[in-house]
This record gives C-alpha cells, sequence and structure tokens, in this order.
C-alpha cells in the first residue's frame, strides 16, 4: 500500500466513524444507562428497527422528519416500558425478554412498515463543518447529522451526571447493590423501569438516523445487527458513556474498512475486512471475559454479573 | 397469591397466542378456490424492494389482469424448508397448480422434493438451474440481464468524465460477474480509456455496507455508479444525493434518481409469466427451460432519466438494437484479468454461449478482485 493509498484508507475510515457511528453512539448509551441501573435490555436491535421505521413513516406522512425523531424516540420507549415492566415482575429473565422484545419490535416494524418501502420521505438536514476546506471530499465528510453532534453532548452529560449528579448516584447505586438502594429508601424498580424507558427512546432515535440519514432509507435489511454489536460495544467501553462515544467511532470505522480497501485496489480477501466490525466484536467478547473476576466497571446487579 | 399469579399467566399466555395469531392470521388469510388458473408466486424478500423482488411482483401484478387467473403471492419466504411448507400450502389449500420460486435456493432441493410429491402440479425457477433429469414437472426460465448492462455500459461510458465508473456488487457467482463483465465491455467499447471499479459487499442486503461502497466509489472518483445488489434503492440514492450519475439494476429506479438517472437494466418477466399463463390455459406443455433477453422481450432497458445525454442514448439505442438483432456482446479480443484471452482477436461468443454460464473471472478493464 502506497502512501496516497493509506491516506485514501485513512480518510475513507474517519469518513466511516463520523456516518456510521451515530446509531451505534444512540444504542450503546441507552443501554449503558440501563445498564447502569441493573439491567440488561437486549431488545435495543428491535427497538432500533422499529424507530427507523416509525421515524420514516411519521416523516413521509407529515414531511416533517424531527417530528420522525421524536416519533421513533417515544415508540422506543414504549418498548423500553413494556421491558421495563415485564422485568419487574418476579422470577422474569430480563435477557430472555429481551430477545423476545427484539423479534417482536422487528416483526411489527415490518409488519406496519410494508407501506412505506415504496415512498421516499423527507430526511433529516445536514450541518456543513466543511466550510473551511476546500476539498469537496473534506467538505462531503463533515456535512455532519445534528443528531451525531447531539448524542456527542449527551456522552458527555451523561459521564458527568453519573460522576456528579444525585440521579446518577441513584443510579449507579440500583445498579451495583440493589439491598443499599433500598436502605436508602430508592424504588429499585422504579429507577430501573425509567432507565429502561430512556435507554429505549435512545434506541429509538437511533434507529431514526438509520432511516432518515444514512442510509437514509427504510427498507427490511436496515439494521444489520447493530442494535445488538451496541450491546457488546457497552461491554467493551466497560460502562463508561465518554468511551462509548469512542467505541462508536470505532465501529464506525471498522466498517469502512472493507469498502475502502477495496476502492483503492485492495480487494482481496474483502470478506475478511467486511467483517471486520463483527469480528471486533467477538475478540472484545473474548478479551473481557475472565473466569476470576467479574468484568472491570460491571454494575454488581447485572444478570450477567450475579 | 395463587391466583394471581394464574390470572398473569393466563394474561400473558393470552396474550402471546393473542401475538402470534396476529402475525400469522393476518398473512395467510386464505382466498377462496378460483376456478381457472390458480398461480402460486414465492418471493424470498419485500415486494417492493426496488430489484429482484419487485421485479417480478411487478410481472405479477401484471398476470392478474389475464382473465381466469388467479395469482396468490408470498412475501419474504426463506430459503429452507418454509418455502416447501409455503408451496404444499399454496397446493393444497388454495388450489394453485402452477407455482414460480423466484429465489435462487429455492430450487435445490424444495422445488425438486414438492415436484417429486405433486406430479400434477407445474413448477418454475427463476434460474438456469433445470438439467436433463431433473423432475419433468419442474423446470426453469431465466433473463439473460447481462444484456441490458451491456446496453447500460455503452451509455455509462459516454457519461464519465472521469473515466473512472463504479460497481457495488453483492457477491462474486456467475450471473453478477456476468453483469459486470457486459458492463465492463459497453463501457469500453465507446471508452477504451475508462475503467470499472467494483467493491463486493459480500451479502445480497447490507444497506449501510452499500452505501459506505457508494462512497467509497465516488471517494475514488467514480462518476457513474450502477450495482447487482437485491435492492439498489440505497446504491442510488446515496449516488444522486452526491450528485454523480447512476444506472439501475433489476427494476426501475428512476423515480429515485431525478436527476443524475441514465437508464436501467430491467427483467421483464412478464413476457413469461404471461407466456406460461397462456400455454397451460391452451392445455400445452410448458417447456423445461426457456431463457432470452432483448430478443425474447425478457430484459428490457428503463426509460432514459435526466441523466442521460442525448449522445448516450442515441448509442444505446443502437446498441440493443443490435443486441435483439443477435449481434454478440463478447467480440474479440477479450482478456480476462490475468491476462489470459477469453475470446481471442476476430472471435466471438454468442449471447447465449453456455460457457457464460459459468463466468468466474472478471475482465481487463475492470478494477476488483473476486476473492
Amino acid at each position: 500500500m502506497d502512501d496516497a493509498g493509506l491516506s485514501t484508507v485513512l480518510f475513507a475510515m474517519i469518513a466511516g466513524a463520523i456516518r456510521v457511528s451515530t446509531p451505534f453512539l444512540f444504542v450503546s448509551l441507552g443501554e449503558c444507562l440501563t445498564e447502569k441501573s441493573g439491567r440488561i435490555n437486549l431488545g435495543l436491535e428491535g427497538t432500533l428497527v422499529f424507530g427507523a421505521m416509525s421515524a420514516y413513516a411519521i416523516s413521509y406522512e407529515t414531511g416533517s422528519p424531527w417530528l420522525g425523531v421524536l416519533v421513533a424516540g417515544f415508540a422506543g420507549m414504549m418498548f423500553g416500558a413494556l421491558h421495563g415492566y415485564i422485568c419487574k415482575l418476579p422470577k422474569v429473565n430480563d435477557i430472555a425478554i429481551g430477545i423476545a422484545l427484539m423479534l417482536f419490535g422487528t416483526g411489527l416494524a415490518f409488519f406496519f412498515g410494508k407501506a412505506y418501502i415504496q415512498p421516499a420521505a423527507p430526511r433529516l438536514p445536514s450541518i456543513p463543518l466543511g466550510w473551511w476546506s476546500d476539498n469537496p471530499q473534506i467538505r462531503q465528510v463533515m456535512d455532519v447529522n445534528p443528531l451525531f453532534l447531539v448524542g456527542a453532548v449527551l456522552a458527555v452529560a451523561m459521564w458527568w451526571a453519573f460522576k456528579n449528579t444525585r440521579l446518577g448516584l441513584v443510579v449507579r447505586t440500583t445498579g451495583d447493590s440493589a439491598p443499599a438502594a433500598l436502605a436508602l429508601g430508592v424504588n429499585v424498580n422504579l429507577v430501573r423501569f425509567l432507565a429502561t424507558a430512556a435507554g429505549g427512546f435512545l434506541a429509538g432515535v437511533g434507529g431514526s438516523f438509520l432511516s432518515l440519514f444514512y442510509p437514509g432509507s427504510w427498507t427490511e435489511g436496515l439494521s444489520s445487527g447493530q442494535g445488538l454489536m451496541a450491546v457488546a460495544l457497552v461491554i467493551f467501553s466497560r460502562w463508561n458513556p465518554l468511551a462509548c462515544f469512542g467505541a462508536a467511532l470505532l465501529f464506525g470505522a471498522a466498517g469502512a474498512l472493507g469498502p475502502a480497501l477495496q476502492s483503492i485496489g485492495i480487494s482481496r480477501g474483502y470478506h475478511f475486512f467486511n467483517a471486520a466490525p463483527y469480528l471486533m466484536t467477538l475478540a472484545i467478547m473474548i478479551l473481557s471475559i475472565s473466569p476470576k473476576r467479574s468484568l472491570k466497571g460491571a454494575p454488581g446487579e447485572l444478570s450477567i454479573t450475579k | 397469591m395463587f391466583t394471581r399469579k394464574f390470572d398473569r399467566r393466563t394474561i400473558l399466555k393470552g396474550a402471546g397466542i393473542g401475538a402470534l395469531g396476529l402475525s400469522t392470521g393476518l398473512s395467510s388469510i386464505l382466498p377462496a378456490r378460483a376456478a381457472g388458473l390458480t398461480i402460486g408466486i414465492l418471493y424470498v424478500g419485500p415486494r417492493d424492494d426496488f430489484g429482484w423482488n419487485q421485479a417480478h411482483a411487478v410481472a405479477a401484478a401484471a398476470l392478474k389482469q389475464v382473465p381466469d387467473v388467479t395469482v396468490i403471492e408470498e412475501e419474504n419466504v426463506p430459503e429452507t424448508i418454509s418455502v416447501a411448507q409455503s408451496m404444499e400450502s399454496m397446493i393444497n389449500l388454495d388450489g394453485a397448480s402452477l407455482i414460480f420460486a423466484t429465489s435462487f435456493g429455492y430450487y435445490k432441493p424444495f422445488v425438486l422434493d414438492m415436484a417429486a410429491k405433486f406430479p400434477d402440479v407445474k413448477f418454475r425457477h427463476a434460474a438456469p438451474l433445470w438439467t436433463e433429469g431433473d423432475p419433468a414437472n419442474a423446470g426453469s426460465y431465466f433473463g439473460y440481464l447481462d444484456q441490458a448492462h451491456y446496453v447500460d455500459g455503452i451509455a455509462a461510458g459516454l457519461s464519465t468524465t472521469t473515466n473512472k465508473l463504479g460497481f457495488v456488487a453483492a457477491k462474486p457467482i456467475g450471473t453478477v460477474l456476468r453483469n459486470i463483465n457486459s458492463f465492463a465491455i459497453g463501457v469500453k467499447k465507446v471508452n477504451p480509456a475508462a475503467t470499472v471499479q467494483v467493491i463486493f459487499t459480500g451479502e445480497w442486503s447490507m444497506p449501510v455496507r452499500e452505501a459506505e461502497a457508494a462512497n467509497a466509489l465516488i471517494d475514488a472518483g467514480c462518476d457513474v455508479l450502477t450495482c447487482h445488489v437485491d435492492g439498489p434503492k440505497v446504491v442510488i440514492e446515496t449516488a444522486e444525493g452526491r450528485g454523480v450519475k447512476t444506472c439501475g439494476h433489476n427494476a426501475s429506479q428512476a423515480p429515485l434518481a431525478p436527476k443524475g438517472f441514465i437508464t436501467g437494466a430491467e427483467y421483464k418477466w412478464e413476457t413469461i409469466y404471461k407466456d406460461y399463463a397462456a400455454k397451460v390455459a391452451a392445455g400445452e406443455d410448458l417447456p423445461n427451460f426457456i431463457g432470452g433477453g432483448f430478443d425474447k422481450d425478457f430484459v428490457q432497458s428503463t426509460p432514459y432519466g435526466a441523466g442521460a445525454s442525448p449522445e448516450a442514448i442515441a448509442a444505446a439505442d443502437a446498441a440493443r438494437e443490435e443486441v435483439k438483432a443477435g449481434k454478440p456482446i463478447f467480440v474479440g479480443p477479450v482478456k480476462k484479468q490475468d491476462g489470459t484471452d477469453l475470446v481471442a482477436a476476430g472471435a466471438s461468443l454468442d449471447n447465449y454461449d453456455p460457457a457464460l454460464d459459468q463466468t468466474d473471472y472478471l475482465i481487463e478493464g475492470v478494477v476488483g478482485s473476486i476473492t
């Protein structure tokens, strides 16, 4: 690989990170919040797909993509609330409910989404942050979606809030030790219910990015497991919202690797490069397990760590 | 305590059964048996994917207009045992006597098994897979879309200014490679300096990666894009968004790219389906294999969009007439990527030469690798 090729690939990976990372970011922030409260919601893949469908449908019907984003968020919140409510019941396994909701969300989205595959809905606008450059490619890459910026700010805000606010402390306590939270007079179930609902909201918004910005249309194969990968990403980032942001960028860049290498003529073994995000998920899982200790930074109440 | 638990379980159970009923019940509301010919069509994906399945669904809609023909459709049927179950229910419950199985992986073993089980029902499969020795009531039909991709290539070669054209391809199988090669031959015929750059996504449908591939090709300097993936919507829309011209694939994508659409390679299954229906109605035997291109009206070009220059339109129209008249596309010298001769100088390959069905190479002038 010569220098020009290398810089093309690096450029494409940075561009890919900015373009592709937003759904990862929102889903992983949502999952981070839910897991911090002591529950795992594996259903976010379904929430993501349903969010994508509902955002596209609302944008098409009303002409307002932002309304679509909002509706996707609320639809996601409903799924989160459902998960939160069912898991409150005794002897219910949150992982099993998550998988059920994942299938339910995707199925429901396909069912209602039939009518919206054909029409073209108004898409979200982008903010041209590339005004400083004369290079059209850079300008193209820097046409950033506002949701990406919102996600970045949200990551910092959540990181700060977990550390410094009473609310953050309540969520963390609930996630680390339910008895301690009870002793403090915290309603554990309510906190988890709200955290899961809020997490669903974020995942729904992440889905709206897929259908309304990039790749920017609703089809049934829209999500290729982003919602599930985001769950792995939370573990990778050790339940730290700031690290979630970094990990989302990294996953976005990994997804751009395959096409970018082929575009500069390195096309042998493209199957391997195309699989980069999934290989990375697998590698992360392998690297982060140990039979001797629970994961560093893991909330103590999580059913996988208990 | 006991009653409360019991109630909740009953409610959950009821909700579960209700949801199950909702999902299966709604999709299989049974139509009454019709007096005439009932045809069952199975799709692997959604009928309105702007691609492969839509091309079949458009033909199915045309078939519904034929008197005494009832068409029953089922979409999103995976290439598993469920396709056998779907075919069986179409035959037993709806009285279908002709089945169109439209996805590659339906044939073996599902169509073959069902054909053996129901000797009175006719099965036709949309890929050139039927061979001598397979059940006589089974068969294949196929449109040679590479002819239309060749015409696309002619128009695209005259539309590029950077002399780089991009092709987003799903998997390196024979039909895909053949389309790429024919497209490249069209391009090189009118613009010998141009190259066609291929990116394989590895999946029939993978929207995010298709968008990434389209962006990567545009970043590499390509100013005309085409594709062979199940649903070309994402590639065409991404290219349009970046001000790059496009050629379509499978079905009409013209509405997706009002500024940059040139033309596209489309199937016209309608010709085949109507022909089958007419033959069955007349009591004639169906051929076990039919295939064709422009000459038999099995493929067509999408009407030109705003991206087509008058020059490109004239050249593409001329090329289409030539192919329709039987003029070969693969006219030597054509070399494979490794430099060996595919067609020697002075020789040519017929458009239906069986050797082309076995395409496992890319030709010179195509940038990209199969493995």
